[in-house]
């Protein structure tokens, strides 16, 4: 007779085959066992999936703001906010940033290298009878470099604009599109209240990140059309009124955004601290906020490292669960089996051979719902992104690991059954009913 | 030329510990079986027949004694090198078949090829031919439960022959058939008889010792008869 080693390829195929019989004779109680396995894999993956997304679209928009950036912003101080909901006649309310703060900062903190102020007007935007409700910002010529948002057609404007208080401006795609519907917008002109500007420049669109569609990246941004800083002084002085039913409101703020770069990475937090006790000296309000878009990637990646760890301790949990459910209904199989693993040892199989089988029939086992779980936690961040617009990514080792970790899980909550399988006495075992 | 000994059974004794009690199955039994014989075991119900049959299939040890198969002493073996024996040279018929229910009938032909290492193909050709020779060779992909007790104990007879045996043992192999189906097993057993094969058939009926060529009756675990017809 032909023999071959008793762990052969061909053997474990056999085996395999043979486990597959097995486990199909009991499909439902196969299924319902391994189902453990199914949602602990799957919700692991899907959240993971989702979890990634999430903080992958968060460290976008942190990235777009600049590592090196600390931002400053004007904010309406609280107590007057209230004043003013209480008060129906008309004030007029200074607050926020100012030049002289600027050039505060600019004389005293070594660490700044650039400055980019900026100044913000809500305003409607007209190519004739198309409109665009849009934030118009006034702003200086190194603003697209400095805040990681370039420049897609056309140009920006210059030093010479700024000086020349020139009337150009720079658009955003978003409103590019939808004011300029035919043809490029570059060389057009827009109209605000009663003063012209000429387009010179288009934006590239903002926050538009792989999977999501153009639209619905258009639908989500808002409009934004940039205006050399001195036009917009020019133009629209200090003052803002805001018109409400039944009151105007005045509000008189100098610069709304300030954005500046540090020369290296490791000042920006140190330098955020100075620019905050240095305001804080000469405000008297809490009329300003800082925002370090280096601390909010540090942070954000401390949550995603938070999240991670709990999410593999539900992970944990949820295959050791999967695990002792395979292996309550492998003992139950052996005890059930008994007279077959009789038979089977009658015939010439050895303590070994009934090893394998049962611990083969736990790994396929386990190994389907692993594999059943990956299909269903990769299904599930495609539809959700689908479905509810949510960005999800999968990493490649994620399914990977679910699947090589339920193999195992497999391993060892089978090896218990399928060593009692194998230490049963042969005489016993047949006369088992 | 005489014919060989191959079962060789020296002052066997089985006891068993059921907690303070010793139950003594055998207690010294002494047996020589040539090749060919054909064999009843007969006797009352707890007299040790099924004991007997255990240690002559390598299934157990003997408590006491010496057991050679063939030239081989395997009273002090371990448990693989039994197991291997049991594949090789032994073949087992049971009083309820005993075949694997999620095997088809040619799978549960070839299970003690499968143990021996032989390759799929050389089985699946080995269990066809015996299924044929047992007449089931038409319902080789059936499974056990279509088939009726006779039919399934044929299925069996075809196991126990397929790893070509020096001895083959049953235990009441008509016990759960009817005497039509159970006179088609026998008429089997007679063939292989014929063929050359060893049979040693423990029952209780004596229909069925009378076919055989060698009566041993047992009682209290010991041979009281050992007639050679
Ligand atoms: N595993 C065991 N543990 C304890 N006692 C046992 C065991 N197996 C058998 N015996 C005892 O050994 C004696 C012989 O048993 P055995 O099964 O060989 O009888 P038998 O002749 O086959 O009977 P039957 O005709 O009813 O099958 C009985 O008294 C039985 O109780
Ligand atoms: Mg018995």
């Amino acid at each position: 007779m032909n023999r071959s080693p008793s762990l052969s390829l061909e053997r474990l195929r056999r085996t395999v085959r043979l486990g597959l019989k097995s486990l199909w004779l009991h499909r439902l109680r196969s299924l319902l066992t391994v189902l453990g396995i199914v949602f602990g894999v799957c919700s692991v993956i899907a959240m993971l999936a989702i979890g990634e997304g999430a903080s992958y679209e968060a460290q976008e928009q942190i990235k777009n703001l600049g590592s090196q950036n600390i931002i400053l912003r004007s904010v309406k101080p609280p107590e007057a906010q209230k004043i003013s909901e209480k008060n129906t006649e008309s004030y007029i309310l200074s607050y926020g940033l100012t030049y002289a703060d600027l050039r505060r900062i600019q004389s005293t903190i070594p660490g700044v290298t650039v400055v980019v102020p900026g100044r913000i007007m809500r305003e409607t935007v007209w190519n004739i009878s198309r409109f665009a409700d849009c934030e118009i910002v006034g702003t200086v010529p190194w603003y697209p470099e400095m805040r990681n948002h370039p420049v897609a057609e056309g140009r920006f404007f210059s030093e010479a604009d700024i000086i020349q208080s020139a009337s150009v401006c720079v658009i955003g795609a978003e409103m590019a599109d939808k004011l300029f519907p035919l043809g490029s917008a570059v060389g057009g002109a827009v109209r605000v209240k009663g003063d012209y500007y000429r387009v010179i420049g288009i934006m590239e669109a903002l926050g538009k990140a792989p999977g999501k569609s153009d639209a619905d990246a258009r639908k989500n941004t808002t409009h934004r059309m940039f205006i050399p800083l001195e036009t917009a002084r020019m133009r629209y002085g200090e003052v803002l009124v805001k018109r409400r039913t039944g009151s105007s409101e005045v509000e008189k703020v100098q610069l709304h955004e300030v954005t500046l770069k540090v020369a290296s990475r490791e000042e920006v937090v140190n330098v955020s601290l100075a620019v905050k006790d240095l305001l804080e000296r000469n405000h008297k309000k809490q009329d300003f906020e800082i925002v370090v878009p280096i601390e909010l990637l540090r942070r954000e990646e401390r949550t995603k490292q938070i999240f991670n760890i709990v999410l593999g301790s539900i992970a944990a949990i949820s295959l050791l669960v999967g695990g002792i459910g395979i292996m309550n209904i492998m003992l139950a199989s052996v005890t059930e089996r008994t007279r077959e693993i009789g038979v089977r040892r009658a015939l010439g199989a050895k303590r070994r051979d009934i090893v394998v089988q049962f611990l083969v029939e736990t790994v396929m086992l386990s190994a389907a719902g692993g594999l059943l779980g990956v299909a269903l936690g990769v299904a599930i961040p495609w539809v959700v992104s689908y479905a509810a617009g949510l960005k999800t990514i999968i990493t490649f080792w994620s399914p990977i690991l679910a699947f090589t970790i339920s193999g195992l899980v497999g391993v060892i909550f089978g090896i218990y059954p399928a060593i009692r399988a194998a230490s049963m006495d042969p005489v016993e075992a047949l006369r088992h009913e | 030329m005489a014919p060989a000994s191959i079962v060789r059974l020296d002052d066997v004794h089985k006891t068993y510990q059921m907690g303070a009690v010793v139950v003594e199955a055998l207690r010294g039994v002494s047996l020589e079986i040539l090749a060919g014989e054909y064999i009843s075991i007969m006797g009352p119900s707890g007299c040790g027949k099924s004991t007997l049959l255990n240690l002559l299939g390598c299934l157990d040890r003997p408590t006491i004694g010496r057991y050679l198969l063939g030239t081989e002493d395997v009273s002090h073996m371990d448990d693989d090198a039994l197991s291997a024996i049991r594949g090789a040279r032994l073949g087992f018929i049971f009083q309820s078949y005993h075949l694997i229910q999620q095997l088809s009938v040619v799978e549960n032909i070839e299970i003690p090829l499968y143990y021996q290492g032989c390759s799929e193909a050389e089985g699946r050709a080995r269990a066809t031919e015996l299924a044929n020779r047992v007449g089931l060779g038409h319902r080789l992909e059936h499974k056990p439960f279509e088939l009726s007790g006779g039919q399934q104990q044929r299925v069996a007879i075809a196991r126990a022959l397929v790893n070509d045996p020096l001895v083959i043992l049953a235990d009441e192999p008509t016990g759960n058939l009817d005497s039509k189906s159970g006179a088609e097993i026998l008429e089997l057993f007679d063939d292989l008889h014929t063929q050359g094969k060893t049979l040693i058939l423990v029952t209780h009926d004596d229909e069925v010792s009378r076919r055989t060529h060698r009566a041993i009756r047992l009682r209290d675990g010991l041979v009281e008869t050992d007639v050679r017809k």
